[in-house]
């Protein structure tokens, strides 16, 4: 067995997800079946094998062509971006209070 | 023209120079083929009349006064659910995003419309743009208009769809592991994954950073010519976008295919392809021989570990980039008593059953003590993944493979398996991994009527290389071997 219950429940809590009893034995058999699958990564020596850590491919000597110059532009979106939130009092979002006291 | 005429962009021009139709009324007729079909292919999920007449006005306006029309004016147009259109619905196929209305536009979707395209809607697709089959839109499954008991797909079911049937003459998707080409596949229609860096995607919503990519669905590929000319290209709003300059696609497809060298992979016809997929797929590469490319055998070790590689590294990203829904800024929120009961409940409430399994996979891909065994190795071998393509493409033009191993599945057939429903990525992943382009080219149908794709993938940034097979085999008669 590759994951169990408890390992799926504590993920969930990483992952802020809140699991029935029925879903957490549901996704724990379904990704014990994956990572079984997964395993197979193993097979490989990748001991000298440097992760690929970025996939745009540039063109030869021009290192960063697609950095723009680091100007300020003006950036007046609070009305439009507050009004899709679903607890706002301008200029701010409304959450359950944080710190207790 | 008569009402279930195929129109092209050409065509849409044609028609709009010599007076036989008004943007107007070319933008009333795809809306009545969208009320007649989409009730039971469910491929739009929003529609846009009122900003696809207004544009459709400017430009039979433009018409009036003699302007050039611009390059799209008045073609109809369908976007995926996944990008951002300012003040029309984005939800992702998801119910977290259900009542979300961008304050913005995606750069592919300004491009198109500065362009002179009408948008016509919003297109259905796979929660967050996570499946092969559409079954996993939070708003019911998209129908393969070729066959309806089928799935269209995924996860750009919807596009592939709506361009399938008609209801629109180009569409926009996103490919993370296959979600453009296996779709254009299992719905019999070209369908092209850019470069990584070619689109700019700014104001798509985010599943798969290191993966994801804009790009076309048309019925031919002087159409899905036309409209990368228009979305390719830098971006200031997107640092992942290439400054490049952009090829003549239009051009370049026209170009001779003599001495053109393909790569026929034998990792990619093993077990699990279907008979009737490998024999259309042999006879398509046999075609393309006839029409002057040289076949050049190749070997791609790595292909067997693509899968397990873009599982964990897809989901690894996805679950960072879907931290975002917490029910704080937009989307839904269930209420708690607590700020993190809150998280718990509206992500529970708010996301479907795939997108919940992908975010656990990720997260424990990257937890403390795993992270090496799974991520770090996964992008090691994501690493000899791409090695295999720039070996190949040191000794080929290009590389030609099935796009997937088996027709188009039934609806319901495969989502009680959600490995087996991995699976049928298994011939896309490669090339998403790599970073490099790829299409998917409809390649005949199977005995039961279905169709089968064929795949091409280029080197990064010859999509002009890509489209140019591509033309060449549907103008010697691909398409419908």
């Amino acid at each position: 067995m590759k994951i169990s219950r408890e390992e799926v429940l504590r993920v969930a809590d990483l992952a802020h997800l809140e699991l029935s009893p029925e879903e957490a034995e549901t996704y724990r058999s379904q990704l014990d079946e994956i990572l079984s699958y997964v395993g197979k990564l193993e097979e490989l020596d990748v001991s000298r094998v440097e992760p690929m850590t970025q996939v745009l491919v540039n063109p030869p000597g021009d290192r960063h062509p697609e950095l723009r110059d680091d100007r300020p532009r003006p950036c007046h979106v609070a009305p439009e971006v507050l009004g899709q939130a679903p607890e706002a009092k301008k200029p701010f979002f409304r959450v359950p209070k944080v710190i207790e006291r | 023209m008569s009402s279930s005429a195929a129109w092209t962009i050409a065509g849409v021009r044609n028609a709009l120079e010599t007076k036989q139709i008004s943007a107007r009324e070319l933008t009333d007729e795809f809306y009545g083929r969208i009320d007649k079909r989409n009730g039971e292919l469910n491929a739009f999920l929003t529609l846009s009349p009122r900003r696809a007449y207004a544009q459709a006005d400017r430009v039979d306006r433009a018409l009036a006064a003699g302007h050039d029309l611009p390059p799209l004016a008045g073609v109809p147009v369908a976007v995926k659910d996944v990008i951002s259109t300012q003040g029309i619905r984005t939800t992702c196929g998801s119910k977290i995003l259900e009542n979300y209305v961008p304050p913005y536009d995606a750069t592919a979707v300004e491009r198109l419309e500065n362009a002179g395209a009408v948008i016509l809607g919003k297109t259905n697709c796979d929660e967050f743009a996570m499946g092969s089959s559409n079954e996993n839109s939070a708003y019911g499954p998209v129908r393969n208009p070729v066959a309806l008991d089928r799935v269209p797909g995924g996860s750009s079911g919807g596009s592939a769809a709506a361009v399938a049937a008609g209801l629109a003459v180009a569409a926009l998707g996103t490919d993370t592991g296959g979600s453009i080409r296996q779709p254009g596949a299992c719905c019999g229609i070209p369908a092209l994954m850019p470069t990584y860096g070619r689109v700019s995607r700014y104001g798509l919503i985010a599943f798969a950073s290191s993966l994801d990519r804009i790009g076309p669905f048309a019925t031919t590929t002087s159409d899905i010519a036309r409209v990368m000319s228009i979305i390719a290209g830098g971006d200031e709003n997107d640092s992942t976008c290439a400054a490049l300059p952009v090829a003549d696609y239009g051009a370049e497809i026209a170009a001779p295919l003599a001495g053109v060298r393909i790569g026929v992979p034998e990792d990619y016809f093993g077990e699990g392809l279907d008979s009737e997929v490998l024999g259309k797929v042999q006879a398509g590469i046999a075609l393309l021989e006839r029409l002057g490319c040289r076949r050049v055998p190749l070997e791609m070790p790595h292909t067997d570990f693509a899968i397990a590689t873009y599982y964990i590294i897809a989901t690894a990203e996805a679950s960072s980039n879907l931290a975002r829904y917490d029910g704080v800024r937009y989307g839904l929120r269930v209420p708690g008593t607590t700020l993190i009961e809150m998280y718990r409940r509206t992500r529970q409430a708010g996301f479907g059953a795939e997108v919940k399994r992908r975010i656990m996979l990720g997260t424990y891909a990257l937890s403390a003590g795993y992270y090496e065994a799974y991520y770090l190795r996964a992008q090691k071998v994501r690493s000899l993944v791409a090695r295999d393509f720039a070996d190949a493409f040191g000794k080929v033009d290009a590389i030609i493979t099935p796009t997937m191993p088996t027709p188009a599945f039934r609806l319901g057939e495969k989502t009680s398996d959600p490995l087996q429903m991995y699976l049928a990525d298994i011939y896309t992943v490669t090339g998403s991994l790599a970073g490099v382009p790829g299409i998917s080219v409809p390649c005949g149908k199977t005995s039961a009527g279905l169709p089968v794709g064929m795949q091409i993938f280029g080197r990064h940034f010859e999509e002009g290389r890509v489209l140019q097979l591509a033309h060449a085999f549907e103008n010697g008669g691909g398409f419908s071997m």
